[in-house]
């Protein structure tokens, strides 16, 4: 088998900011195509719900926000865990690029969460609830890395530090979820993760699963934006970068 | 005498030399479980049902109050670094210091609580069980407050931002310590979160010393 011969180029600044800048217009368009798509679908043709009636409609954005905020964390530290292990500055840049997103998702997840809970529940915030508090410690845990990362003026020994907390925050995040689990909830079940048949109709899975994927591809087109961003920044003393500017003219 | 001991001893030693520092914990747990009574109601009915959560938070806030001993005094005078020089594994080393801190800042706690717990009105039968919690529990309060300590070294001002980072790593110690607490109160049984809690110990033990000599590592290079 031959050795896969473009891999190593992935940890070139120049490269990667090339590829990136190429792949955001389809990411974004793919994901302004999906969330419209699953949005128009989801907030006008899906059907009515029986029990909560048009309220429901927020599921086409809450629970996707929320997994976003949840999956930005791990890519945080997985990036922050490859660019401590294996020393790569683009792998730090992914993650400290990772991090206001998610955090960002993750406060609208509870924004949303609240804004649903209101007419359901009868209560904006419910302390005993598992979910909101994981996503609410889940912020938090965003917001650390951010205000650790700020302390620092070497950025790379804020690099490193930062990674060594994202990667002890991503070992501790399910210990946290399952003990919050501990508490009565009122939160609906997992209506899509169930084995067997998922309880939710399909005509409004389809838009649901929709609107998961554009929200993915959106975090993913920010987050490349902001990478290329970031590299620019990282690397504006390099020769490349300089030649960049003077094509630009 | 093997290193853990020896440093274990050493940081015993010089934190008795600077009694009025490691005093400042306990102190400070005392007069924030006095306050709560002041700011919430003198009434035994309302204490009973706050205090194993005063007790619990109060506990966990006091005991970040020592983080500077930990790692910032032999960092500024150079010891860290002969230490990270030893050939004794630096894990072994932050171990020794994190058993310092646990020993110093977090057992006389525990040792107050029985008479703060019995001014709270809380059932003597559920003394055992709280104290028990505390004991499984506050060892990986320990590694948690090590490894905010390590990743904050390097910053001269690092004290404010470690509770940033760690406290909300501490809600599970917290759900299951206060939970047994409460399950002890009322007579049920107690088991189920207390190995829970020697779980989270025991792994935190194992592994955050990994995680803490790490950080000292990227800190002090």
């Amino acid at each position: 088998m031959p050795l896969p011969r473009w891999f190593h180029l992935l940890g070139s600044p120049p490269f990667v900011y090339g590829f990136a800048g190429k792949l955001t217009p389809w990411l974004g368009a793919a994901s302004f195509l999906l969330l419209a798509i699953g949005g128009y679908w989801g907030l006008v043709v899906a059907p009515t719900e029986r029990v909560q009636g048009e309220v429901y409609r927020i599921l086409y954005i809450h629970p996707q926000t929320a997994y976003v905020g949840m999956m930005a964390y791990v890519v945080m530290a997985v990036a922050g865990g490859i660019g401590y292990i294996w020393r790569i500055k683009l792998a730090h840049a992914v993650a400290v690029t990772a991090a206001p997103i998610g955090a960002s998702f993750a406060a609208c997840a509870l924004a949303t969460g609240a804004i649903w809970g209101r007419p359901t529940w009868g209560t904006f915030w419910q302390w005993s609830d598992p979910r909101i508090m994981s996503e609410t410690l889940l912020l938090f845990l965003f917001l650390g890395y951010l205000a650790l990362r700020a302390a620092f003026e070497d950025r790379e020994k804020a690099d490193r530090v930062s990674a060594i907390l994202a990667v002890v925050g991503v070992v501790n995040i399910p210990v946290i979820h399952y003990s919050v689990v501990w508490w009565n909830t009122l939160h609906q079940g997992p209506s899509i993760m169930k084995v067997g048949s998922p309880s939710i109709a399909p005509e409004m899975l389809v838009p649901f699963l929709i609107m998961v994927a554009g929200f993915t591809l959106l975090f993913y087109w920010l987050l490349l934006n902001g990478l290329r961003g970031e590299i620019v920044e990282r690397e504006r003393d390099a020769r490349w970068i300089r030649q960049l500017v003077e094509a630009r003219g | 005498m093997n290193a853990f001991s020896m440093i274990l001893a050493r940081d015993l030693r010089i934190a008795f030399r600077r009694f009025g520092e490691v005093s400042t914990p306990l102190l400070f747990f005392v007069i924030v479980v006095s306050l709560f009574p002041l700011a919430l109601s003198p009434n035994a009915d309302v204490l009973r049902e706050v205090g194993t959560g005063v007790l619990w938070v109060s506990a966990l806030l006091s005991s970040l109050l020592a983080l500077e001993g930990l790692f910032r005094g032999d960092a500024d005078d150079g010891s860290l670094e002969q230490l990270m020089l030893s050939p004794v594994p630096l894990g072994i080393t932050v171990l020794a210091k994190v058993a310092a801190h646990w020993l110093i800042a977090v057992l006389p706690l525990i040792a107050l609580v029985p008479v703060l717990a019995l001014s709270y009105a809380l059932p003597l039968q559920a003394l055992p069980t709280m104290i028990a919690a505390l004991l499984l529990a506050t060892p990986t309060l320990s590694v948690l407050i090590a490894i905010g300590a390590a990743l904050t070294v390097s910053l001269r001002r690092g004290g404010s931002l470690v509770g940033l980072l760690i406290l909300p790593m501490t809600a599970p110690l917290l759900i299951f310590g206060s939970r047994a607490t409460d399950f002890g109160v009322h007579g049920e049984p107690t088991a189920g979160p207390l190995y829970l809690l020697a779980a989270l110990a025991v792994s935190a033990v194992a592994l955050g010393p990994v995680a803490i000599a790490a950080a000292i590592r990227v800190g002090v290079e």
